[in-house]
């Protein structure tokens, strides 16, 4: 059913880079965020971008456009919040599954588009599934270490809701992303589990941890192996990392995670280290030339851009991926 | 099979990964935290004492447990419940994280509630075929999903196994029914083919040890990839009582089980012989019974039991049993404990049985050092206990040495060589020393230069050693600028050696916005001895650019946003801020005369007076265990720590105080004096002609209404009210003495009592201090003369008066100490010196000023501007710059 599955072993595959930057040029205001149909709403709706696949779904499309004109193989989702539990600050768990739903149509329709232009170079959506806001194995009250903000069950309801709509709306591949908390991701990947079941349908899945810092651990505190471990009993099409860290910080881990597994590999890192104003400040050029190191010593199957990166950085990662072979790996028996 | 066959080999997690590969001999399960095995434990929870259960958890992983079995089977309790709070702690404890859970109950709404709170890949113990085909295959979904290992138990439909073939029997089906129709990993199946008491007299068992083995040979050899576990004790369960019977049972039992493919286990490492160690009979004997070897086996193992019953090890044995331990583990338990009683014996052995004498220093001790260290680093060990290691560790050396040094080309391979100095003008080097210390443990190379070391001396030696880092330290204001100066040296003669900074009043804010733009290379700032050890790890290691780069950027960060928050505040000019002074009601305040005027000179002091007044909170402080006396002994963290040091500072201050090994003496006066000009002191002679003035300097930062710009001046009546006032001055010292006593410490290569008796130095100085304010308050001033007070109270400053000391927040200006000494001529009258930098030497010595108003109050000056630094100048007749140079800590940037 699934063509990536065959274009990864050809080359290597460009993911985009990030939406919220994309949608910061337009300034959108409080009224552009509700459009008509949320005219009324009683809760402040201005940042809210996943709502804006419905209320803005042609600029949405044009990022989706941007990018695979950049030169991606993959557009991620306008989905990165799509979970009750992350939209509930919005007050809007009840327009999850439309949510998601039209995001992935929004994708797969200019997907689409761009594939039959050039069937060659078939393009792919993948169903963006964020960490939410909430981390299962983490207190956010120093003085109770035993609690926690959100059970596991909750996750798995919250995350199988996503996982439905974005199937329904057509996605190519599953990424659950940004993971700060392995927990929050197993939960992620038993209700994929579930819905590939009841559906009796398979769909790749793209796993992509966060190392947040110099520590080499993610937030929760594991290792490079031990996140791998831990996420590693289901099948995937790719494991790797994105967001914290730009593409130069990121590299020793990567290298890590390549030796260990035999899973495809995947990075979107930032462009670069925020600022002192929290802007990201790396060229296109200097980005260009870190990823090429993951390139020379084979460390990626699939690569892109996580905050701060823009078309240009995507054009840039794209023109150079295309001059090296994909990472080999061996497929256990 | 293709190459990645070989990492089909089980994986698990907490924070840290944990590969079972057949090189990693025997995987060790912890079983303490098991409410069914532990009264204590279960206890603990029922009484929900979690801290101590908690540390129940940590024991086992300290004590190498590399997985821990969870267990809350028990009648009264929510397990559901337990498992999850139990299992949330742990997640929040990183050192008990680091290895995965076993999670063990035998009930499955436990198990699943356990693996709905672990990140990691943990083991479930256990399913099995008991309850049918249909829930087997259900739980192995619901494990694989939740992605965990598996045991599984040799039990099915018809009950448990019990036979060689049972055992086979029901562990091929699982084997079959996991691999091929649930899809189950093969390398995720842990078999437990059951261990059963032997010699229990009864036929029927006589095989079970040896169907166990059987058992475990047949699995690993005909399921691939499966692994074996088991729980040991259970095996000797017929001898509870006599556990010299049962640790050479399950020593022995281990031994055959092991090398027949049992992989992971749950054994009470308390309850375990050395197998090489058993005796010979009771071996034979036990063998016999493990093996079905003989028809009177079971008879003649309890005859030999019978024999050995009640012969309890002694407790003394037990405390010395480590002395029976292999060689290195000898070494490296003098290390870690700190023992240096029979050092010297470990290391001649040691010595004795490698070629080259260095080799005992790079082999035995680097290896006890390097537990040591990753105690330390890990925050399992605390500063004390290292540098007793460092004691043992030297002692070891110094054994050596001699015999290297007959060898001649003997040299001593280290992980890298540290410049260590005091800045130029400054004597402190309690921190300094600590972190040498700490740094020699980790096997540095430190190049000590002392104290008060120039700036040529440091470059000079930095290029001549070619040492891999320059680690420089001060405690005094001043040596902040000194710091600068050297940093700006280093960059002229483009040195690239990374930077240290430390010391007690560095900061990461001055090293980010006074030092790092200087000097190209690396420079960190540190705040304790623990960080030094990684902060030079991350420098040293080979590919430390990210590091570097990566502190770099943090710095500057640092620096943009101190920088940008330091504009917002708003300044005073000099003469708004005096309008804002604090205004007393001179009229109506009481000013007491003084009892005594002029100068009095204290010679012969008994020192074990003082012993009262010691504060002791910033005596822990300077050995880095953080907590404020005398709750800090009874800490759950550092407590046991704290109370260890405690012990060994009062045996030493006996020790001062027996044999008299420091000396104590003070002068003080009190004289008339008035503020004149808003800001400065004149102090008068009995004739009443001015003697000197002290110059004080006044808060500029704008406050909100009402609160005033406060200086020193303030609290003595100004000159024009017509009244006359008083105000004292002191230097106190216990210093004399302490450098030769550190210095015959350091001869004995005892780091711990030369850094010890340095800090109980400082701690009598200040005691003194203390002891005198209250002695001038009460009797030779005695405006409080009715004072009584306790010594915690003199601690939180609830006396009347104050006694502020330059170079301290209230009077940073350091040039004043020049006023006291002229005033007091404290040189001549007991020999406390001033360096260059106005240091005190001896460096356990308390200078201030002493004023009486009850209205007197500490506060810190914080920054001024530049009018006021020109006005100062002007009063205190030097140029700017020089004034600048004084008061550069304290100048709006």
């Amino acid at each position: 059913m699934n063509r990536i599955k065959e274009e990864i072993q050809k080359r290597i595959l460009v993911l985009d880079g990030a939406m919220g930057t994309m949608l910061q040029r337009h300034s959108f205001t409080e009224e552009d965020f509700r459009g008509k149909r949320f005219k009324d709403y009683p809760s402040p709706l201005q940042g809210n971008n996943d709502l804006l696949s419905l209320t803005q779904p042609e600029a949405i499309a044009d990022v989706h456009r941007q990018y695979f004109e950049a030169g991606a193989d993959i557009v991620e989702t306008n989905t990165f919040s799509g979970t009750t539990i992350a939209m509930a600050d919005y007050n809007m768990e009840d327009l999850v599954y439309e949510l998601n739903f039209e995001s992935a149509k929004i994708a797969k329709a200019v997907a689409e588009e761009f594939t039959s232009k050039n069937p060659k170079k078939p393009r792919f959506v993948a169903g963006s599934i964020g960490p939410t806001n909430r981390t299962a194995s983490l207190s956010p009250d120093v003085n109770k270490p035993e609690y926690r903000a959100v059970t596991f069950e909750e996750l798995r309801k919250a995350y199988k809701q996503q996982v439905e709509a974005l199937i329904d709306g057509g996605v190519d591949v599953l990424l659950v992303e940004t993971i700060f908390d392995t927990l929050n991701a197993k939960a992620a990947l038993f209700a994929i589990e579930e819905v590939k079941e009841e559906k009796n349908i398979d769909i790749p899945i793209m796993v992509s941890g966060t190392i947040t810092d110099a520590s080499g651990r993610t937030l929760s505190g594991q290792t490079v192996e031990a996140f791998l471990t831990s996420i590693s009993h289901i099948p995937l099409l790719s494991v790797g990392f994105n967001c914290a860290l730009g593409a130069e910080q990121l590299q020793p881990y990567l290298q890590r995670l390549s030796n260990e597994t035999e899973f495809y590999t995947s990075a979107h890192p930032n462009a670069g280290l925020p600022n002192a104003f929290g802007e990201y400040d790396e060229t296109p050029e200097e980005m260009q030339s870190y990823i090429e190191n993951y390139l020379k010593d084979d460390l990626i199957n699939i690569i892109g851009g996580c905050c701060g990166t823009n078309p240009e950085h995507i054009k840039a990662i794209a023109n150079v991926a295309s001059k090296y072979k994909p990472r080999q790996i061996q497929v256990v028996a | 099979m293709v190459d990645s066959d070989c990492k089909k080999y089980l994986t698990l997690s907490g924070l840290e990964p944990l590969v079972v590969t057949p090189e990693s001999n025997f995987i060790n399960v912890g079983e303490r935290t098991n409410v069914t095995g532990s009264r204590k434990f279960l206890r603990l929870i029922k009484e929900e004492k979690f801290e101590e259960a908690l540390s129940v958890a940590r024991d086992q992983v300290e004590g190498g447990a590399q997985i821990i079995d969870v267990n809350m089977d028990e009648g009264m309790l929510d397990g559901v419940q337990a498992m999850t709070t139990f299992l949330n702690l742990i997640a929040s404890e990183p050192d008990i994280a680091r290895v995965p859970i076993m999670i063990d109950s035998s009930k499955w709404e436990i198990i699943e509630a356990g693996l709905q709170v672990v990140q990691g890949k943990s083991v479930v113990n256990s399913i099995s075929l008991k309850e049918g085909e249909a829930q087997f295959k259900h739980q192995a979904k619901l494990v694989k999903r939740y992605g965990a290992a598996v045991i599984v138990m040799a039990f099915d439909e018809k009950g448990q196994a019990d036979t060689y073939e049972r055992r086979i029997e029901i562990c091929k089906r699982s084997y079959d029914i996991l691999v091929n129709e649930v899809d189950f990993p093969a390398q995720d199946i842990i078999f437990d083919p059951n261990i059963f008491p032997v010699a229990t007299g009864m036929d029927e068992h006589r095989k079970n040890a040896l169907d166990f083995f059987n058992a475990t040979k047949w699995i690993r050899e005909n399921l691939p990839y499966a692994n074996v576990s088991g729980g040991v004790s259970n095996v000797s369960f017929s001898f509870r009582g006599n556990n010299t019977v049962r640790e050479a049972m399950h020593s022995s039992f281990l031994y055959h089980a092991i090398k027949n493919g049992m992989n992971l286990g749950i054994v009470n490492p308390t309850m375990l012989e050395i197998y090489d160690q058993i005796d010979g009979e009771l071996l034979e004997r036990v063998e016999d019974v493990l093996f079905d070897r003989r028809d009177d086996a079971t008879e003649r193992l309890l005859d030999f039991a019978e024999t050995v019953k009640g012969s309890k090890k002694e407790d003394l044995e037990t405390i010395q049993e480590w002395r029976n331990g292999k060689l290195q583990d000898r070494i490296t338990h003098a290390l870690v404990k700190g023992i240096d009683t029979y050092i010297v014996e470990d290391v001649e052995e040691a010595r004795l049985s490698v070629s080259r004498p260095i080799e005992v220093i790079e082999g035995h001790l680097m290896t006890g050092m390097n537990v040591v260290g990753d105690l330390f680093g890990s925050g399992k060990m605390f500063l004390p206990q290292v540098v007793k290691s460092a004691r043992v560790m030297k002692k070891a050396v110094a054994y050596l040495q001699p015999f290297i040094e007959a060898e001649k080309d003997g040299k001593q391979e280290f992980a890298g060589k540290i410049l260590m100095a005091t800045v130029k003008g400054d004597v402190h080097d309690i921190g300094k020393n600590i972190v040498s210390v700490v740094l020699g443990c980790n096997n540095y190379e430190i190049i000590d230069l002392g104290v008060m070391v120039p700036p040529e001396k440091i470059i000079e030696t930095a290029v001549k050693e070619q040492v891999d880092v320059i680690g420089l330290s001060g405690l005094i204001t001043p040596s902040l600028d000194e710091m600068v100066y050297v940093s700006k040296e280093l960059e002229k003669q483009n040195i690239k050696i990374p930077l240290i900074i430390g010391g007690a009043t560095t900061s990461k804010a001055h090293t980010a916005v006074k030092i790092a733009p200087h000097y190209q290379n690396t420079v960190i700032h540190i705040n304790d001895a623990s960080r030094a050890v990684t902060v030079v790890g991350d420098l040293l290691q080979e590919n430390n650019t990210l590091y570097k780069n990566q502190i770099r950027e943090e710095y500057n960060k640092f620096r943009e946003q101190f920088l940008t928050r330091g504009k917002r505040k708003e300044y005073l000019s000099i003469e708004d801020a005096r309008k804002n002074k604090y205004k007393i009601d001179w009229e109506a305040n009481e000013i007491v005369k003084p009892k005594q005027l002029g100068i009095q000179v204290i010679e012969e002091f008994n020192i074990q007076k003082l012993e009262a007044y010691i504060d002791w909170s910033p005596f822990f402080r300077s050995w880095d265990l953080h907590g404020r006396y005398p709750d800090i002994l009874e800490d759950e963290i550092v407590g046991k720590q704290a109370t260890e040091l405690f012990v060994d500072a009062r045996e030493l201050l006996k020790r001062v105080f027996d044999e008299k090994l420091l000396k104590a003496k003070a002068i003080f006066g009190i004289f008339p004096a008035n503020t004149v000009n808003d800001d400065d002191i004149e102090v008068y002679n009995e004739q009443g002609k001015v003697q000197n003035t002290f110059l004080t300097l006044r808060q500029q930062l704008k406050k909100r209404e009402s609160v005033p710009n406060y200086a020193l001046a303030d609290f003595i009546a100004p000159k024009k009210t017509g009244i006359q006032d008083y105000m004292g001055a002191f230097c106190v010292t216990t210093g004399f003495g302490t450098k030769a006593l550190a210095e015959q410490f350091e001869a004995d290569n005892d780091d711990y009592n030369s850094i010890m008796i340095k800090a109980l130095a400082d701690r009598l100085a200040e005691a003194f201090a203390e002891y005198l304010h209250k002695e001038v308050r009460t009797k030779y001033w005695g405006y409080a003369s009715s004072e009584n007070l306790t010594n915690q109270e003199l601690i939180a400053e609830e006396y009347k008066g104050i006694r502020p000391a330059p170079g301290y927040p209230a009077c940073p200006d350091h040039l004043e100490k020049n006023t006291i000494w002229k005033l007091l001529d404290v040189e001549k009258n007991i020999g406390v010196k001033l360096t260059e930098s106005l240091a005190m030497w001896p460096a356990a010595s308390v200078s201030g000023y002493y004023f009486g108003n009850k209205e007197a109050k500490y506060f810190g000056l914080g920054k001024i501007t530049q009018d006021q630094l020109k006005d100062y100048a002007n009063r205190r007749e030097i140029s700017i710059e020089q004034a600048q140079k004084w008061l550069n800590p304290n100048l709006v940037d």
